[in-house]
Formats: C-alpha cells, sequence, structure tokens
C-alpha cells in the first residue's frame, strides 16, 4: 500500500504573505497542502494546520490581535484543545500568542527596523512533531523577515517554560532583542508550535538553505502518522 | 457616551520606540529623561450611565484593547 498523504491546512487571512509559499513547501515534502479561507467556520477533514506569515488585517492594533477572531481561528482552536498538529510562522506565531495557545507576546524589534536575512537557529529539543528530523543541539540556517519578532514573557512565566521545555528553538546570534534569544515556543502539550523564522521558505538549496524543511518534513511526518494510526 | 482609552507599555517593558522618541527630543534640545509610547483609543458606547460604560470599556481593555502581559490601560469617561 502507498505510504498515504496526509492533509495539511494552511489558513489565509486578509494580508496574508507567505500561505502559497507554506502550500507549495507542503506539497514539496509528500503533503496535501489543503488551503482555508479565514471565513470557514469548520475545518476541512485535517491531519494539521499551519498558520502562515504575512500582516493578517493590517497588524491593527496588535500584530495578530485581529485575526484571531476570526472564524477559521477559532476553528483552529478547537482543532489544537482536540490535539491537532497547529504551527504558526511569523505572523500565524503572534496569531497564536494573542488566541492564548502559546505562551507570551511578539514586540516590535529593539532596533525598530526590520529584519530580513538567514538566521542560525539551535533546536533545544528534538522529541516533538515539529522537530522529530532535528537533533537536539543542532543548529540549523533559517531566514526571518519581521518587524515585530521580538519574543517576551515575564520572568516567572519564563522559568516556567523552560522548566517545562517549552523552549523550542533559539537563536544562536542576537536578532530582534527577545527574551534569552527565544525564537519559537510550544504549548505544554507539544502539539502547537510557534516561530518567527520562517521554514517556508528553506526547503529548496536553491534559496541559500533546505534546513526549514527539517521542521516541515517532520510535521508531515507526525501528521502521516496520524493518518496511518485511523487506517 | 465617550470614552478614552489610553494603552501604555508597562513599566519595564522595553520600549524602543519610546527611546528613539527621546533621543530626537533630545536633538531639537529638549532635556527629556523618559518618553514611552502608547496608544489611545476614542470610543462611542451605548450605556445607560457612566458606570455601565466603564465597566464595558474595562472589559474591552481586557478581551482586545490592551494585552495584559505587556500593556497597562486607563479609562476615561466624558458624560
Amino acid at each position: 500500500m502507498a505510504s498515504p498523504q496526509p492533509r495539511v491546512g494552511v489558513v489565509t487571512y486578509p494580508g496574508s504573505q507567505d500561505d502559497r509559499d507554506a502550500l507549495w513547501a507542503l506539497a514539496a515534502l509528500d503533503a496535501e497542502a489543503v488551503p482555508v479561507w479565514h471565513e470557514e467556520r469548520e475545518l476541512p477533514d485535517l491531519d494539521a494546520v499551519v498558520l502562515p506569515g504575512g500582516f493578517s488585517y493590517g497588524d491593527y492594533l496588535r500584530c495578530g490581535a485581529i485575526a484571531r477572531f476570526s472564524p477559521a481561528t477559532t476553528a483552529v482552536c478547537e482543532f489544537a484543545e482536540a490535539g491537532g498538529l497547529v504551527l504558526g510562522i511569523c505572523n500565524g506565531f503572534q496569531i497564536l500568542c494573542e488566541a492564548g495557545l502559546l505562551p507570551g507576546v511578539l514586540l516590535r524589534n529593539e532596533s525598530l527596523r526590520f529584519v530580513c536575512r538567514d538566521v542560525p537557529l539551535v533546536v533545544e529539543r528534538d522529541d516533538l512533531p515539529f522537530t522529530s528530523r532535528c537533533a537536539t543541539g543542532q543548529t540549523i540556517v533559517i531566514p526571518v523577515k519581521h518587524g515585530d519578532g521580538r519574543w517576551f514573557a515575564p520572568p516567572e512565566l519564563v522559568r516556567e517554560l523552560e522548566a517545562n521545555r517549552q523552549v523550542v528553538f533559539r537563536y544562536a546570534e542576537a536578532c530582534n532583542g527577545s527574551v534569552d534569544d527565544i525564537a519559537g515556543v510550544s504549548n505544554e502539550r507539544g502539539n502547537v508550535l510557534g516561530l518567527m523564522p520562517h521554514p517556508e521558505h528553506a526547503v529548496d538549496p536553491l534559496l541559500g538553505s533546505a534546513d526549514g524543511a527539517l521542521i516541515l518534513a517532520s510535521l508531515v511526518e507526525a501528521a502521516r502518522k496520524r493518518v496511518l494510526a485511523l487506517i | 457616551m465617550k470614552a478614552t482609552v489610553l494603552v501604555r507599555p508597562k513599566r519595564g517593558i522595553l520600549d524602543p520606540q519610546g527611546d528613539a522618541v527621546e533621543s530626537a527630543l533630545g536633538h531639537l534640545g529638549f532635556s527629556v529623561s523618559e518618553a514611552r509610547v502608547g496608544k489611545v483609543v476614542d470610543l462611542e458606547v451605548d450605556a445607560s450611565d457612566a458606570t455601565e460604560a466603564r465597566a464595558q470599556v474595562e472589559r474591552m481593555c481586557e478581551q482586545l484593547l490592551a494585552n495584559p502581559l505587556i500593556e497597562s490601560f486607563e479609562v476615561e469617561i466624558h458624560g
């Protein structure tokens, strides 16, 4: 029997930019990439969901603050609560933080400048559905492009996250002023992950790095295991 | 009923925008030891009295207008 293709949804909000790249990257990694419109109240049958980068609703008020109220976001929250795999990239990370699915918040970069470059990241744990193809301690190179990427949480919350091993990626060099150089965090259960760097822009060596494929292929593989478990 | 919400970065939260404003004011010759940049939201609220309006606006702040991790808010009700 051929290996089943997992169905991975990508939500498009008004102002999303990287939805098409995410769909392309997931398809390149052998998932069935399914576009999901922000007005959909119910998600189609999916094995994982990606919230892409961009500037949903013009980043009005705070990044991600308005997208949190989209019908699709409500559906994604229910999907996550039921144990579904959810990956938020850049603006998707900001939305997941505003929706309360992930801890912390993303603030204006310390430099006040938009950063757009490849950054080295250290993988802090390889036992999540998003990092199974990585190795703990490995440095991977993935591009960032954001003006509001400075992750922040109060010290007591950071201590709690460190104790729970919810810090998943750290910048290996200063990037935007994030607390403890944190680039990506998960929820306590480990089925929701957000990160500022863009794995979907790094799945082909032609673009300078294919390290993003390590993250997305981990997700596709985890989603495929869920399909197999149901067969 | 008119209401104004002032949203401020909490004390201790790094506010690079405020720092940039402070430095720009310094360039103009003003002596400023601190600048913090927040937001103002003016609202027209349907409420029968000021107490109800305040209660409503405070709920708006908690649910949307401010993020409690990083921002504090102040509500003013104008008759």
